[in-house]
């Protein structure tokens, strides 16, 4: 963005160039690259790491949601994974009751989850702080419970869950089922950055952060507050809603089991990780909490059968590990890493 | 209503089985089979809520452990593969595509969870691998028409419900029943075992059903609201610590019912002393295997053998956790699976087999108590035996039963 | 009668384990201005070492300040080795670390005790002199810790000076340097004194509930809410949250709806009370300089 400004200035000539391009420029090609890249995972990755994959980009879309609300807008919640669980819940009961094709439900899930976060951000307006993260922590901890509730169970299914035929390519693509669900999930996931891209942008973007840094002068300067912070706690769980969505299609599966209270916590890991306040960090951040679970279960039979216990506490240490390195994130590296290396180009 | 797909799908599941099952063993071995060895995987809660069951797949990778430094099966060394799902079912899905796509292990074994377990239930039976032997006692495994890939192993919940409704109706019909159940699918299945049970007598008499979560601290309260129902008879549906807490709490308020504790709490060291032994004298149960606690067992060959290879092959397990029994024979069972199928070691010759069990006899099982499967029956284990504790020892009483 | 007496008194039970813990989490606020998610599994593995204390041998009581020793030198530790470096990351970054700090302690409970539940010792007397069956003699006994080790907290940070430093070390840590208050140190003692309270409060209600990996996760969660219902700059408030959490569940579980959204009512219950006083009932609502 430096960049930008300063060729509006005129000092085109003193803005960092690497290699001979501008950072915008750069910044254009790395989109463009992944873009190429993204689509080119199914064509080439097996079938499990395709769907490990689309659980990737299904994590960065939830994490979207809970970086607009904690990121930029400052409200910390402990409870997303609330909102995953409705929208998994509403794809389902869509599906499997009422006979609704699933590519409608996630539309759906999106905006019942939309009005379920703006029914919650209101009375949450008066709380700040730890007090909201409670209050989000206790609507986390409610749904498994919501879920299991006899009265519900004919809808919810209960503690038995809802099983989810995984859909086919339509048209008679030739794609397997992991392929046309990973391109699926794409297909939804660039519609909903382009959306929040544009929010953040925009007016509303700089409402947001101007709430979350300064409330009172925000509120002073006219930025209505209340409206503001309500409506994104609606945005934020829409995307997270479809986000969970989602994964249910993809896992098959939804069971209170499915959504404990981790689930919100690996969401903050995850947007913290990547990089508070930002679009891109997401992406890192999912493939944080999707990879290194598994992985770390890996790590842990180096230590052999006695370390059965640990593949969790390997996950605390690397994540402890993680922070260390990056406490603002990657992204946050990314930059510090990029503003060295355009300092440097810019003295040259 | 049954979708056209899942017709076709199931049409073509049983077909293809029954082909299998009239075709002579022509079929590959398995991939993760070798001369060598053979990789199988299963997912265990190691963290979460549910950790206390990671000391089932601990038993049975000690189990094999031993069962390598024998020599193996046929000369193959059993890898068993067992990895951490925190009892989340997309944790699960992940960790099994992992295990059967990228391991490529010939099957999964004790897989535990029902939820778990539900949510692979289909891409297992799709995908044609075994899911044998599920560590849950939920009553949906033993359907070999529509998912003949799919094997239980314990007695399910809600046979022992049958048994209880059964002893109850005939020693105390008149009891007020008051229930307290886990909120999960293991704690509802014992109680729709009830229902069916004590069937249409069950609304007259049970006065009060009360449930709790894992996550809540004590029990306490809810002891105390089934007293105040003026409850006479107790089904306590409770795991470990709440079986404790419970057990101790009923005492200390002066509740003395007719008190049914389930099977998955009964150990002697590590329930019933801590809840205190006095405290939980007069308790009913049923059991299918030995208690090693129990000194009615110290003598016994098996337990001696039992024992012998806790102490050797996994002396960081507690003695008095009976999960560790459990996993002992589950893995017992599958060495009895695997020896039948001699050098064929295809998926379906290795479902044929486990559905081939007959009489086994196991040590650590009580006597009179066998593992059976045949073509139509995948539950090995039907047959429970009542027991009421009198203090120091759980003492059988009545014939074995068949749920 | 009977029973609201009854589920009252054993809310109160429970509401004495939820509000020593709330403690131990007031006490970390004060002095570092976050809440510590791993105090509960912190508190566990302190109850563990005094079990192995005592299984040693070793007489109760010398256990029990044993171990409250160790679990003071070890969370100072943790806190130079592992917090410290975050003091200038963003607040979430820490939060983050106290969620690792969670899954390593509790993962290594688990592997180094196993996961079968342990009978904890009860330095009270088996039977109720008094006679009554709605509290047992434990119960009773944990209570009146609480509320002892509630008033050396008070006083500690009301009338000491060095309870004074802790508090503005926390609140301002700029011109408590000013001042020479060696900020750092301040932050450690913190940490070692929350991890000696939550110790406290493991090992009262490990008798209780039984000792095994999991045993705080639900108490932690019951005693935030308690925590942050009284106030979490109020240590008062935190015991009375605690002991107001532990009653409300009991009485909304047997009276409002049943066992089965017991959890849920009582966290609506809760956060609606925080709706209308978002500062917690007794605590001190914040003002910010624009």
């Amino acid at each position: 963005m430096t960049s930008v400004s300063e060729a509006a200035n005129g000092t085109r000539s003193k803005a960092a160039r690497v290699a001979g391009l501008s950072m915008v420029l750069w910044r254009r090609l790395g989109l463009a690259a992944a873009l190429v890249l993204a689509v080119a995972i199914p064509f080439v990755a097996s079938g499990y790491h395709t769907f490990q994959f689309t659980q990737v980009l299904i994590y960065a879309i939830a994490l979207l949601g809970l970086n607009l609300l904690t990121g930029y807008n400052g409200q910390i919640s402990l409870g997303h994974g609330a909102f995953y669980a409705i929208g998994a819940y509403t794809a389902a009961i869509l599906i499997v009751k009422l006979g609704v094709p699933y590519w409608a439900t996630i539309p759906v899930a999106g905006l019942i989850c939309l009005v379920t976060g703006f029914l919650f951000g209101l009375p949450a307006l008066r709380l700040e702080g730890l007090y909201l993260a409670l209050a989000t922590f206790a609507l986390a901890l409610s749904t498994p419970q919501i879920l299991k509730f006899k009265k519900l169970e004919a809808w919810t299914g209960g503690v038995q869950g809802i099983n989810i035929d995984k859909p086919d390519a339509p048209f008679g693509l030739p794609l397997d089922g992991d392929q046309w669900l990973y391109l699926f999930t794409l297909v939804c996931l660039i519609p909903v950055f382009w959306m929040g891209r544009n929010l953040i942008r925009g007016r509303v973007g700089r409402a947001i952060v101007a709430i979350r840094d300064h409330p009172i002068a925000a509120e002073t300067m006219g930025v209505n507050t209340a409206v503001y912070k309500s409506l994104t706690f609606g945005v934020s769980a829409a995307f997270t809603g479809v986000a969970g969505a989602l994964g249910g299609l993809v896992t098959g599966f939804v069971a209170p089991d499915s959504f404990q209270i981790l689930l919100s916590l690996y969401l903050l890991v995850g947007i913290v990780v990547g990089g508070l306040a930002s679009i891109a960090g997401v992406f890192f951040g999912a493939l944080f909490i999707e990879f290194v679970p598994i992985y770390a279960d890996q790590l842990t039979d180096l230590f052999g059968d006695r370390a059965k216990a640990l593949p969790w506490a390997m996950f605390g240490v690397m994540l402890i590990a993680c922070m260390y390195l990056m406490p603002t994130g990657v992204i946050g590296l990314i930059k510090s890493l990029g503003a060295r290396i355009a300092r440097s180009a810019v003295r040259n | 209503m049954i979708s056209r797909r899942r017709l076709l799908q199931t049409t073509a599941a049983s077909a293809a089985a029954l082909a299998t099952r009239t075709l002579p063993a022509l079929a590959d071995n398995a991939p993760g089979v070798t001369d060598k060895e053979i990789k199988i995987g299963q997912t265990n809660p190691y963290s979460g809520p549910a950790s206390a069951y990671s000391a089932i797949g601990k038993a049975e990778l000690a189990y094999f452990k031993m069962l390598n430094d024998k020599g193996g099966i046929n000369g193959r060394m059993i890898n068993l593969l067992s990895v951490d799902d925190g009892y989340s079912p997309p944790k699960t899905v992940e960790q099994i595509r992992r295990l059967v796509e990228q391991e490529q292990v010939a099957f999964i074994f004790q897989s535990l969870g029902t939820p778990c377990n539900a949510a692979i239930h289909k891409y297992m039976n799709d995908h044609k691998v075994p899911q044998l032997f599920v560590a849950t006692g939920a009553t949906m495994w033993n359907d070999p028409k529509h998912f003949p890939w799919t094997m239980g192993w314990q007695p399910n919940y809600q046979t022992e419900s049958h048994i209880y409704s059964k002893h109850l109706l005939s020693t105390k019909p008149d009891a007020k029943v008051g229930i307290l159940y886990q909120n999960d699918d293991y704690g509802k299945d014992y109680v729709t075992g009830l229902k069916q049970g004590l069937g249409d007598k069950y609304d007259k008499m049970v006065v009060k059903e009360v449930s709790y979560e894992v996550t809540d601290p004590t029990v306490d309260s809810q002891v105390v609201t089934l007293q105040a129902s003026g409850a006479d008879t107790f089904f306590n549906i409770t795991t470990p610590k709440f079986a404790a807490q419970a057990i101790r709490k009923a005492y200390d308020i002066g509740w003395k019912p007719v008190h049914y504790l389930n099977n998955v709490s009964i150990s002697v060291s590590a329930v019933l002393q801590p809840a205190g032994l006095d405290k939980s004298t007069g308790l009913i149960s049923v059991a299918y295997y030995k208690d090693p606690t129990d000194p009615k067992w110290k003598d016994d060959k098996a337990f001696l053998e039992y024992a012998d290879w806790m102490k050797k092959y996994n002396p960081d397990a507690n003695i008095g956790d009976s999960f560790n029994v459990y996993g002992y024979l589950v893995a017992q069972t599958l060495e009895q699976a695997l020896k039948q199928c001699g050098n064929n070691l295809s998926r379906e010759n290795i479902m044929r087999e486990a559905a081939n069990i007959k009489n086994l006899q196991l040590g650590m099982l009580l006597p009179g108590i066998s593992v059976n499967t045949g073509s139509d029956d995948f539950a090995p284990i039907k047959q429970l035996q009542l027991e009421r504790f009198s203090g120091t020892i759980w003492e059988t009483f009545g014939d074995v039963l068949t749920g | 009668m009977n029973e609201f007496l009854h589920q009252f008194f054993s809310g109160l039970a429970s509401g004495g384990i939820y509000a020593s813990v709330a403690l131990a989490l007031v006490m970390i606020y004060q002095a570092t201005h976050l809440v510590n998610f791993a105090q509960g599994e912190m508190a566990m593995f302190a109850t563990y070492i005094a079990w192995s204390l005592i299984g040693a041998g070793i007489p109760y009581w010398v256990a029990f300040f044993l171990t409250l020793a160790i679990s003071f030198v070890a969370a100072v530790a943790i806190e130079r080795v592992i917090i410290r470096p975050f003091a200038s990351a963003p607040v979430l970054a820490s939060v983050c670390v106290f969620i690792g700090l969670l899954a390593i302690i509790n993962s290594l409970a688990g592997f180094i005790y196993t996961y079968t539940i342990q009978p904890f010792p009860s330095p009270f007397p088996e039977h109720a002199w008094y006679g009554s069956v709605y509290m047992s003699p434990h119960e009773v006994g944990e209570m009146v810790v609480t509320i002892a080790v509630l008033a050396l907290v008070y006083a500690f940070f009301r009338f000491t000076p060095l309870g004074l430093a802790m508090r503005a070390a926390a609140q301002n840590p700029v011109s408590s340097r000013l001042v020479g208050i060696r900020v750092g140190w301040m932050l450690a003692l913190g940490w070692g004194l929350a991890a000696a309270t939550g110790a406290v409060a493991g090992m009262m209600a490990a008798p209780i509930v039984y000792l095994e990996p999991n045993m705080m996760g639900g108490i932690l969660l019951y005693g935030f809410a308690g925590a942050l219902l009284g106030g979490i700059d109020n240590p008062w408030g935190a015991v009375l949250g605690g002991f107001m959490v532990g009653v409300l569940e009991n009485l909304a579980g047997t009276y409002v709806v049943g066992a089965d959204l017991k959890l849920t009512v009582a966290l609506v219950i809760i956060v609606g009370v925080l709706v209308m006083r978002p500062s917690g009932l007794f605590g001190r609502p914040l003002v910010t300089r624009v």
